[in-house]
């Protein structure tokens, strides 16, 4: 690296490069923007669901679930866990929380209302319905 | 030191390695709640110990970031800070909001966090490293802000080199797409796809600017190789930095939503993600072998050629182990991840901000490098924490494959629950390494605590 390769060429691919693939990144973007309403179930974002994102964020899940797997992996994956558990068992484990066994990993009791609880259920089942090119490989998550 | 207002580094590397000792030891909190579930339950669950494991890490870089580039830059300008009041203005408020910012996840419970602090008005909290409450979120908006108008305006009226360029190019660009911490829609896929922006367009993306910044000013240091050949080796390194790794975003949008396009985009050019670490590895061999000088400090010699080979390991290695979509399709998600994670962390951030402080603190210090003794017992912590963290990482890998063989592959798969207590033994294993990890860290702030003849500065 001597010679008539220059630093201030060395600076000029450096700009080059990054322009040129940060403007495909963009360009890849505005096509996936494009694309998104076939797959990203956005037609059903009702106020439900959109009540459940809220619950979900405020209650942390993520610091101890993953969520089409990212989070934490400390507890189960809960992007299906609407077809895996269906609705009713969702919000009875979610009350009957924790479980106390001694040495099992606990989840904290949150002390959701009724109708707290069917909108989070109704954004498990929202995510679950998102075209995620078959992931999880099966229904365990 | 060459410049008085230098003197400003000091507070926030201190800072930095007090908040990195909170770190560990909320580490081996979690690392025992993943054996024995309920340790500390209900007092501390396990989502309030991530949070703050995971957000010390981050507040502790910054710190250490800022504290480098504040040493750095009146060195590289060639003048005083433009205003060393500023600096230490802003060194407070950043440590109080961060100290009030893990009190809050530790002694309020989460969903009242969020109504105290204005969630309502602007939902940004709970989700994965973006944590923090409003308020938070805009103090380090306001500090970064405050922090580059510092460190632009020193530059503006000194010498302008390449390594303060990158360094501030890797600056602004980790503010910048800090900015979409505040978009969260309710769109799902379209959170998940802006939260990546931060996420990884800052550890895959402008923060290597930053390490590559960091690693070169130190290099040329201790090495005294000319100027124009490490800078020009900085130039490639981080082209193919960001040439790989602004489209090999996609390889997080392979099962959130997004077209599956991005299978292809994300897995051709993550793969080639290794090469600028790999280049960095053979950069910084390259450059102690053509060393014109004997530093006398072989600490930071060390954390240095550390950096190179760590991060290779960690960022590049172990992420192009699970890059690929169809293997991602199995490990996505499991302690594949988590391995990945911790290696890659360490190797490339932990590592480089430990070679900068261990190369400018004796300075600030008032000596060219520590005692012997001292340097002994620094280079003693960084093995242990090294080979603790290699096994660290080795033994979460074999968490994950099991975890993916058992949950994912077998025809008969287990569930997520009666998966872990299969691969129990080894996160046992990682809480032990974890333990060794820790003694490492103890070494490494007794070394500062050791006296013995020094060097005074030449």
């Amino acid at each position: 690296m001597s010679g008539v390769f220059t630093k201030s060429m060395a600076r000029n691919i450096f700009y080059g490069g990054t322009v040129f693939f940060f403007l495909l990144f963009l360009a890849l973007t505005f096509d996936t923007n494009k694309e998104l309403p076939k797959r990203d179930n956005s037609q059903n974002l009702t106020p439900q669901v959109i009540a459940g994102k809220k619950i979900w964020e405020t209650r942390n899940c993520i610091g101890c679930h993953t969520l089409l797997g990212e989070g934490a992996y400390f507890a189960p994956e809960l992007g299906n866990v609407y077809p895996r558990r269906g609705p009713d068992f969702i919000k009875a484990w979610i009350q009957a929380q924790p479980t106390g066994t001694p040495g099992r990993r606990q989840m904290p009791q949150f002390h959701l209302s009724d109708e707290e609880l069917d909108h989070l259920v109704a954004f498990l089942k929202y995510t679950s319905e998102i075209n995620t090119a078959n992931w999880p490989p099966n229904l365990e998550g | 030191m060459q410049y008085k207002s230098q003197a400003v580094a000091k507070p926030y590397f201190i800072a930095a390695i007090g908040l990195f000792i909170g770190q560990i030891v909320f580490g081996l909190v979690m690392g025992l709640q993943y054996v024995i579930g309920d340790f500390l339950f209900p007092m501390l669950p396990f989502n309030v110990a991530r949070m703050v494991h995971t957000n010390l890490l981050i507040v502790w870089l910054l710190f250490g970031f800022m504290g480098a580039a504040y040493y750095m830059v009146p060195e590289e300008s060639e003048t005083e800070l433009y205003s060393p009041k500023l600096a230490l203005a802003l060194f407070w408020i950043f440590l109080v909001a961060g100290a009030a910012t893990v009190l809050g996840y530790l002694f309020v419970p989460y969903a009242t966090l969020a109504e105290m602090t204005g969630n309502d008005l602007l939902a940004t909290m709970g989700r994965e490293f973006l944590e923090q409450p409003l308020p938070t979120k805009l103090g380090i908006v306001v500090v970064a802000l405050a922090f580059l108008f510092n460190i632009s305006m020193t530059m503006l009226k000194g010498r302008k080199t390449a390594i303060s360029m990158v360094l501030l190019l890797g600056l602004w660009g980790l503010a910048i797409f800090f900015l979409f911490s505040f978009y969260n829609p309710h769109n799902l896929v379209k959170d998940k796809y802006y939260w990546w922006w931060v996420v990884h367009l800052w550890v895959e993306g402008v923060w290597e600017l930053i390490l590559g910044a960091l690693l070169a000013f130190v290099l040329i240091k201790v090495t005294g190789v000319d100027r124009e050949v490490i800078e020009k080796w900085l130039y490639v390194i981080i082209t193919l930095t960001l040439v790989t790794g602004i489209i090999g975003t996609g390889h997080h949008y392979y099962w959130i939503g997004a077209p599956e396009y991005w299978q292809w985009w994300g897995s051709i050019f993550s793969a080639l993600e290794p090469i600028p670490f790999f280049a960095m590895t053979v950069f910084a061999f390259n450059m102690v072998n053509r060393r014109r000088r004997e530093h006398p400090n072989k600490a930071a010699v060390l954390w240095a050629l550390g950096t190179g080979v760590m991060a290779f390991l960690g960022a590049g290695v172990w992420g192009f182990l699970h890059t690929l979509a169809p293997v991602n399709y199995y490990t996505h998600g499991s302690q594949i991840t988590a391995a990945h994670g911790h290696m890659a962390f360490y190797g490339a951030y932990v590592m480089v901000v430990l070679t900068l402080i261990s190369y400018a603190m004796p300075i600030l210090r008032g000596r060219a490098a520590n005692s012997n003794k001292a340097q002994v017992v620094e280079m003693w912590s960084f093995w242990l924490m090294t080979i603790a963290m290699v096994f660290i990482t080795l033994f979460l890998t074999a968490a994950g494959i099991l975890q993916v063989w058992l949950q994912r592959v077998s025809d008969t798969p287990m569930g997520f629950m009666a998966t872990q207590d299969q691969v129990a033994l080894f996160y046992w294993m990682r809480e032990w390494a974890g333990v060794a990890f820790f003694i490492g860290l103890i070494l490494y702030v007794i070394s500062f605590f050791i006296k013995g003849e020094s060097k005074a500065i030449a």
